[in-house]
């Protein structure tokens, strides 16, 4: 029995001592494997007197599991102690620079973004989105519009004509968005109520004035449809879209020539040095031309203005783009200054909803 | 349009202040763009006398006076030292106080010693205040006035400038007169009554008026009335005609112009006098006959024959309505004088000032329509002023032509406005509204109103016109906002297939990198004919381009963004990435119009990322980085990219072995891309590589509506898949898309994805082969696959890759 105390002992010892997996696994042969002395002398038990297995068999029996279970655990202590070791060597600057990702440099267009802004408050208040081309008849930029051939209100239009063509017509670049009013009556029925924003052109270059710039028109056209419910559209979609409370709306009376009446509609807002904020103040605004669908315009669109009346507006989608986020000039939303598309551009994610705000 | 409250006033029996008066203008559609009160200039200076006016102990020039001054409140007796020459004592001039900004040289006075001696204020002269230019002294006030009175006040001016915009619709608001009657109807005052004219006619005229016009012309000019004054002395106009034509921007020429100017502008009536003693026989309105003239503004004019001429005997005068001649125009000797009132036709106006390109007060007028029925008055009217102006006696009236009745009379139901407003407005009220604005209206047997518009308003057609009258003058502020009624209680989608697809690809190119461009629809001819073809732009140049750098309309996109990108490069920006939705032109028709999204990457602005990293340096741009976005944007829509045909014939602004297109059949190419041709790039003067992208959005063919949104049944299969590795040689110049699809084909139900992973070129291949390398996966779905079963989809694939490849398994 002493000699199994004293082979139990330097074998647990042997274990502590082993300092790798490898020597570890050397003294668990030794001891445990097929030849191992634990091993032996367990062979030795078949040889063995009932009397004298009876007592070495649960003897032996715990030798092997002890050292068993110390050299498990000493492999486990020699795994962790490796570890922590290999970990410790494998320690990086977690501080040096990722690649940028491209959504983060990507851009939408303050004019994309704002159209889009405009198109989902429409949307809600149960607009379709109609569309026309840029390239126009002058029936339908002007004659279909109630624009007489020769009136003055045509030379303040300061359009851009092609060349007059080999059967005496001559294509002009469209010089509002007005012109989609007839061409989505002519081929529909009343009651309508669309938007149509598009770039328009105007012969016009100054601070303030681009040769290019984009409308958006919005028409209602039904049986009752009145000067107040298009107070009542101005209002709510100002609103949503300056995301703001206490919109007002001024009308003063203008002329166009496809409205009767035509007003000028006015917003309420205060001036804080070059900011401009809607929905407060005392100081008004002009932001957009509207009025009561004349009775020759919806002649001219097959529509008996007996029966159906309504109304139009056309508002500046680019002057609408610098009002909202505070761009000061309106030459440079065409200059494609990449500093200034990074600086007023928008993420890719910011898709602008009713459900989560227009803006983030 | 200008005026000055005064002049207003003439007209205007009013108490309203000019606060008031500016703001009811905006309310009734007479905008008001400014106001100018000549007053507040002058705020700082006032009235004071010289009591006394001595030498200067050390200057001969300069005089020392005690100056008697209003200052802060109280009368003080000042030192000041002054140099004009008529500095004396009992003077009574204006004075500026210490403190003061000199208007003309913007100098802050200060107490100061001039000489030596204490000097405290300042007399003023009529251009150190801004009122002429006059500097030979200090100003000398005629007549009496307090020590103190407002320098606006003694000078007489603090007659404010009130500048509106007149809409085209409103001529009769191009006179003074038709400015009060609208402040008046919106309840500002009262209109005053112009007093009648009485002329005694002292004689005949000597100079007769016809009207000579063919058949079918005679609109040009229906009537024309005139009166000779005799025996007038012209000369320079009295101090307030001449103060106010120069307030409202005028130059003061002599009386007699001075007199048909004023009334052009107080009463919306141009008229056009002559020196009797240049004409030759009887005035002649008639169309041109080709002659040429010298016109008032210096130039000379040809008229053709559809403009409206004035002539004599002896040869063409003016363009009737829009310019006088200078020969036949009054002068500072005229003695006798011809006054011609007219009525022209507005078209016709119109089109001879466009093609002569004369812009004029009475162009301006007449093209808008004037007061037919002033005719008659404005040669009565200008008569009267000019005798009173220059003395004379008038002649008869005579008068060609009969005055044409222009009015509309509208049948008008009230309810109309109700009805088009939302405005509920009593009859009464109505009726008041329209018959302040001067329409004749009586009750009609139907019920309805009948309405006559009066002679001064052309623009009155209908029922709509009368409801913006008299909703403009009620008020617009009172349209209350009514909500439209919601057709669905949720909003439905909007948007076209077009529309949705431009919202995609913006999204989708941002989220890869790309920053939004917004540029020019126009470019010049010479990037125009590098994307386009020299003949084929020809119909996309404007008639009347702003410059010649915007003279075509664009037939692509990619020339605005490449110089933007040389414009950015310029500054200092790289690695650029730029794309626009948007339309291009392929000729001058509304349908030419396509829609495209468009993008560049230049310098190292790969897939992957760019420029220099720790992680290893992004490569040079190339042709696959641009496929790459062509084949996303194509996917984002919705179309299955792995059915596209792929070919390498690229429009010429590619370069040709670098740029491809993506066809859906044979036909249809949805996207073209590649590197941008060298010869391209360096006409557009910016420095390549420069790697392009063109999606055609309109060629991508609208999906077919589906019965369901269901989604087809999901079978997962529970069998592994299995993966082999294929190398072959083919020829150098085989497309890897040729291999792929063969591989893919060799068994369409087994074979689930190739991919090509490998590609090499050279060592022990001969010079005009390569080697392509694929990885093909096998889905099993009822079983696994025995090694026979896969070695005969492996020989398959084999087979299909060297029959449509021509090449070999590599060993």
């Amino acid at each position: 029995m002493t000699d199994l105390q004293a082979l139990e002992t330097e074998t647990l010892k042997a274990i502590e001592e082993a300092t790798t997996e490898k020597t570890l696994e050397d003294v668990r042969v030794a001891a445990l494997g097929k030849k191992g002395n634990i091993s032996e002398l367990m062979k030795g038990l078949g040889k063995m007197s009932p009397e004298e297995r009876k007592e070495m068999g649960p003897a032996l029996n715990g030798l092997k599991d002890r050292v068993g279970d110390a050299v498990a655990s000493r492999k486990a202590a020699l795994y962790e102690a490796a570890l922590t070791e290999r970990l410790a060597t494998e320690r990086v600057d977690v501080s040096l620079p990722v690649r940028p990702t491209p959504l983060e440099a990507g851009r939408i267009h303050p004019l994309s973004q704002v159209m889009d802004e405009i198109t989902t408050i429409f949307c809600d208040l149960g607009f379709a989105v109609e569309e026309g081309p840029d390239i126009e008849s002058d029936f339908y930029n002007f004659e279909a519009l109630n624009f007489p051939e020769g009136h003055p209100a045509r030379e303040m239009h300061d359009t851009f004509y092609f060349n007059e063509r080999a059967d005496g017509t001559r294509p002009l670049l469209r010089t509002h968005t007005s012109p989609v009013q007839v061409r989505t009556m002519e081929k529909g029925k009343p009651p309508f109520r669309f938007i149509a924003p598009g770039r328009t052109f105007r012969c016009d270059s100054d601070q303030t004035h681009t040769p290019q710039f984009h409308q958006v028109e919005g028409l209602v056209v039904d049986k009752d449809t009145h000067m107040g419910h298009l107070k009542w559209a101005l209002e709510e979609f100002l609103r949503a879209f300056f995301e703001t409370e206490g919109v007002e709306i001024r009308f003063r009376p203008s002329f166009f020539p496809f409205t009767e009446p035509s007003m000028e509609a006015d917003v309420r807002c205060a001036r804080l040095g070059n900011e401009i904020r809607i929905g407060e103040g005392d100081d008004w605004l002009e932001i957009l031309g509207c009025g009561m669908v004349h009775p020759n315009v919806l002649k001219s669109a097959g529509i008996d203005p007996e029966v159906y009346q309504g109304f139009a507006f056309g508002v500046g989608i680019d002057r609408l783009a610098m009002l909202k986020y505070g761009i000061p000039d309106l030459r440079a939303f065409f200059e494609t200054d990449l500093r200034w598309l990074r600086h007023y551009g928008f993420s890719a994610l910011d898709v602008p909803t009713l459900a989560g705000g227009l803006s983030s | 349009m200008k005026f000055t409250l005064s002049w207003l006033k003439d007209h205007l029996e009013t108490d309203a202040s000019l606060e008031t008066i500016v703001e009811t203008l905006t309310m009734v559609g007479l905008e008001v763009e400014g106001v100018v009160d000549p007053a507040a200039a002058l705020a700082p200076f006032a009235v004071a006398r010289i009591v006394e006016a001595v030498p200067h102990p050390d200057a001969d020039k300069l005089r020392l006076c005690k100056v008697e001054a209003l200052v802060e409140g109280k009368l003080q007796t000042l030192q000041v030292v002054c140099g004009a020459p008529n500095a004396r004592t009992g003077l009574l001039g204006i004075f500026a106080p210490s403190g003061a900004t000199i208007p003309s040289n913007g100098m802050v006075l200060k107490p100061t010693k001039i000489r030596g001696v204490e000097s405290n204020g300042m007399m003023c002269s009529e251009r150190e205040l801004e009122l002429s230019d006059e500097h030979n002294g200090i100003i000398e006030l005629e007549g009496e006035f307090a020590v103190g009175t407002p320098a606006a006040d003694a000078l007489g001016h603090n007659d404010p400038v009130i500048e509106i915009a007149i809409t085209p619709n409103r001529p009769d608001c191009l006179g003074v007169y038709g400015v009060a009657r609208d402040l008046a109807a919106a309840g500002l005052g009262t209109l005053k009554t112009r007093p009648a004219l009485k002329l005694s006619d002292a004689f005949k005229s000597p100079v007769g008026i016809e009207l000579n016009f063919a058949a079918g012309t005679e609109s040009a000019c229906p009537v024309f009335a005139g009166r000779m004054v005799k025996g007038v002395k012209n000369g320079p106009s009295p101090k307030w005609l001449r103060e106010r034509l120069t307030a409202i921007g005028l130059r003061p020429i002599n009386a007699l112009v001075d007199v048909t100017n004023y009334i052009s502008y107080d009463q919306g009536r141009p008229l056009h006098v002559y020196d009797a003693a240049k004409l030759s026989g009887n005035l002649k309105a008639r169309l041109g006959k080709g002659e040429t003239f010298l016109a008032l503004d210096g130039k000379e004019y040809t008229a053709d024959d559809t403009m409206t001429v004035i002539a004599d005997d002896a040869c063409v005068l003016g363009f009737g309505g829009i310019m006088g001649g200078e020969e036949s125009g009054s002068t500072e000797t005229t003695v006798d004088v011809f006054i011609e009132s007219a009525y022209f036709d507005p078209n016709r106006t119109a089109a001879t000032g466009r093609k002569t390109g004369i812009i004029s007060d009475a162009r301006y007028r007449f093209e808008r329509g004037i007061d037919p029925a002033s005719t008659l008055e404005g040669a009565d009217r200008a008569a009267a002023m000019i005798m009173e102006l220059c003395g004379g006696t008038v002649s008869e009236r005579v008068v060609a032509g009969a005055v044409p009745d222009t009015r509309e009379v509208i049948s008008f139901d009230p309810a109309r406005v109700a009805k088009l407003t939302g405005l509920t407005l009593g009859r009464d009220e109505i009726q008041t509204i329209l018959s302040k604005l001067g329409f004749e209206v009586v009750e009609a047997s139907n019920g309805l109103l009948s309405v006559t518009a009066p002679t001064w308003r052309p623009d009155i057609f209908g029922s709509a016109d009368l409801v913006e009258e008299v909703v403009r003058i009620h008020g617009l502020h009172e349209v209350t906002s009514t909500p439209l009624p919601k057709s669905a209680a949720v909003a439905s989608p909007v948007l076209s297939i077009g529309q949705k697809r431009l919202r995609t690809v913006r999204r989708s190119l941002a989220a890869r990198g790309f920053v939004e461009a917004v540029t020019w629809s126009f470019i010049p001819q010479t990037h125009a004919a590098l994307f386009g073809g020299e003949n084929e732009v020809a119909p996309l140049a404007l008639a009347n381009p702003i410059s010649t750098d915007m003279s075509h309309m664009r037939p692509s996109i990619l020339p605005g963004l490449v110089a933007a990108a040389g414009r950015n490069m310029a500054k200092g920006a790289r690695d650029i990435m730029l794309f626009e939705a948007g339309q291009h032109y392929d000729g001058d028709q509304p349908g030419d119009q396509a829609l495209v999204a468009v993008g560049i990457r230049q310098g190292t602005a790969g897939v992957t990322g760019s420029g220099r990293h720790w992680q290893g340096g992004a490569k040079p741009v190339d042709v696959f980085d641009v496929k790459a976005d062509a084949v996303t944007v194509l996917a984002g829509l919705g179309v299955k990219v792995e059915n596209l045909q792929i070919a390498a014939d690229a429009p010429g602004w590619y370069h040709p072995g670098r740029s491809g297109v993506l066809r859906m059949g044979p036909k249809n190419v949805l996207a073209r891309f590649g590197e941008l041709h060298p010869s391209v790039l360096n006409a557009l003067d910016v420095a390549g590589p420069i790697v392009a992208f063109e999606v055609l959005l309109d060629a991508v063919p609208t999906p077919k509506a589906k019965a369901t949104k269901s989604k087809p049944a999901l079978t997962i299969p529970d069998l592994q898949p299995v993966r082999r590795d294929f190398a072959f040689i083919v020829a150098k110049n085989m497309n890897a898309d040729v291999l792929i699809r063969a591989a893919a084909g060799a068994d369409k139900k087994l074979i689930v994805d190739v991919t090509l992973f490998d590609r090499f070129e050279g060592g022990s291949l001969g010079a005009d082969e390569k080697s392509l390398a694929i990885e093909v996966t096998l889905q099993p779905t009822e079983k696994t696959l025995t090694d026979d079963e896969l070695e005969a989809v492996s020989t398959k694939i084999v087979a299909m890759v060297t029959k449509a490849t021509g090449g070999r398994l590599r060993g």
